[in-house]
């Protein structure tokens, strides 16, 4: 099978972006992402957008807006929403749309724009990701459905602790304070972490991402195109699951099983194991979904998590960086966005762009990126 | 001549309510009688909590009703301290999820117990609840 490239990404800055419209934040990231490429507006063939909801945007078709922004009509283009991984789930139908043949050169963007609304209906909107009809009724929120993976996960592994979630804060936040696009420049000490009010016991504030204004967009080529481009990246691997929408069917609360089998997918279809993987992205909304991930993706065994990050495994030097871009944490978690600026964030780690935050000599690297509570999740695997 | 009647019960549920119709729309007509129900397949045996009017193991809609007894375990738990639009004055409270083996129940820990004297693990019942507002409801209570 020929192979998709990825030959130029741009993000917008991420934050609170008052006096910004969707469009508009959207244009910023499209603009870098073109310069990138160097390509003209006109040679792309078709578009995608991942954007999760239409409450936020306030407006239907808020992917429509956008298009006609990007002076992009009358090119094809339609929307992907798939909660907080529309994004990935954009770039997956990307890679699907060059693979049909229909397209050589795709556009891809991810925007959400979130602070339009103030924070309880904001937490409304996010709590209503969950089972509107059977959870939602009895006032969950988006960090109560997290906080539900962690009160069983620090019960279930007695070794781990609120330290641990604490320290997943203290990484993330450090390296936000190296990436100029997060929202967040700001360090955090670990008896901060600790002491920051609780949101959904046990999670305090520090261990819950941001809710944040932003856009990312990427081109995608196929393989016959992408040679008059130098440094194309490669996707070598793709995994989606699915998991139940009500909580109260999942099989565990210490794991999502659409990640495990995501990751299953992309490792198999890379020909890659766990181990060969340089740099990584994961879907840190909550500080105890970052922990989750190191064991769902393989990096570690079950319950030694919290190993990882004591031993600052997952920091630049050590044995599998992760979230050097600051995470959702810190950089921000514009939902819509958040999947295609961490396939923009590895592209650039792969070319060793990254500057204070690059991982020296990577080759291979990984995203996780989870819709909801764990009901879509899409890993996708790059090389150089 | 009448309007014809809709059937919505289901709004009746929860502080805040999305639904208003759903086919297990008699699950609030047995809360209103102070029963928590689920269903069963009655082709295939399958159980569901929350009820489902449709079997998604052997695709029959031959369902009957069964109630929510006896306990369940702890398996997680949260006290929120912010909350969506509409439960402001409900705040703090705290969520959990009981496992009764065959299926879990996902709901509210009642106002008596403290987060701090819940264990993962220990035994709660789940019990039908009128809230403050009138919406019908259902609680985790001790034993």
């Amino acid at each position: 099978m020929p192979r998709v490239a990825v030959v130029g990404v741009g993000i917008s800055k991420f934050g609170r972006r008052k006096g910004v419209s969707l469009r508009e934040l959207t244009f910023e990231a499209f603009k870098e992402a073109l310069e990138d490429a160097q390509i003209k507006k006109d040679e792309i063939q078709s578009v995608i957008t991942g954007c999760a909801s239409d409450e936020f945007a306030m407006a239907n078709q808020p992917g429509a807006q956008i298009q006609e922004y990007l002076g992009l009509n009358p090119k094809p283009h339609f929307r992907v929403e798939a909660a907080c991984a529309s994004g990935s789930m954009a770039v997956r139908a990307g890679w699907m749309t060059i693979q049909s043949g229909l397209a050589d050169i795709v556009l891809v963007n991810g925007a959400e724009k979130m602070t339009e609304v103030s924070t309880p209906k904001a937490t409304e909107i996010m709590g209503k990701f969950g089972d509107s009809t059977w959870e939602y009724p009895f006032g969950i929120s988006f960090p109560g459905y997290y906080a539900m993976l962690a009160s069983n996960y620090l019960a279930t592994y007695k070794e781990s602790g609120k330290t641990d979630l604490a320290k997943i804060a203290v990484k993330n936040h450090y390296y936000g304070t190296l990436n100029p696009k997060a929202h967040m420049q700001k360090i955090v000490t670990e008896e901060q972490a600790l002491s920051g009010f609780i949101v959904a016991y046990p999670l305090r504030l520090h261990d819950c991402s941001l809710i944040s204004d932003g856009a990312a967009s990427i081109v995608m080529v196929s393989e016959k195109v992408a040679k008059r481009f130098d440094k194309p990246i490669w996707i070598t691997g793709l995994g989606a699951g699915s998991e139940t929408h009500a909580i109260g069917r999942r099989k565990s609360l210490t794991s999502l099983e659409s990640a495990c089998v995501a990751a299953d997918q992309a490792y198999k279809m890379a020909g890659i194991t766990p181990k060969d993987v340089d740099v990584a992205v994961v879907h840190d909304c909550f500080t105890i979904a970052e922990l989750i991930a190191y064991e769902d993706l393989g990096f570690c065994k079950r319950g030694e998590a919290p190993i990882l990050i004591r031993n600052k495994d997952t920091y630049l030097d050590g044995l599998i960086p992760v979230n050097v871009d600051g995470g959702l944490k810190a950089k921000g978690h514009p939902i819509g966005a958040t999947g295609v600026a961490m396939t923009a964030e590895i592209v650039k780690q792969l070319r060793g762009e990254c500057g204070e935050r690059q991982v020296k000599g990577a080759k291979i690297g990984l995203s996780h990126n989870v819709g909801g509570s764990g009901q879509f999740t899409a890993v996708h695997i790059y090389e150089a | 001549m009448a309007k014809k009647e809709v059937d919505d019960r289901f709004k009746k549920f929860g502080t805040v309510s999305f639904t208003a119709i759903t086919k297990t729309n008699d699950f609030i007509s047995y809360l209103e009688k102070g029963k928590v129900m689920g269903t069963k397949c009655k082709e295939c045996g399958a159980i569901y909590f929350p009820p489902r009017s449709d079997c998604s193991k052997c695709f029959n809609s031959n369902m009957e009703w069964f109630e929510v007894t006896g306990t369940g375990r702890l398996l997680s738990f949260s006290e929120l301290k912010y909350g969506p639009v509409g439960f402001e004055d409900d705040l703090p409270y705290t969520i959990a999820l009981l496992d009764y083996d065959d299926y879990k129940v996902f709901g509210r820990i009642s106002k008596d117990i403290s987060y701090e004297d819940l264990d993962v693990g220990m035994e709660l019942k789940t019990e039908f609840n009128t809230l403050p507002n009138g919406q019908l409801s259902y609680v985790f209570k001790s034993p």
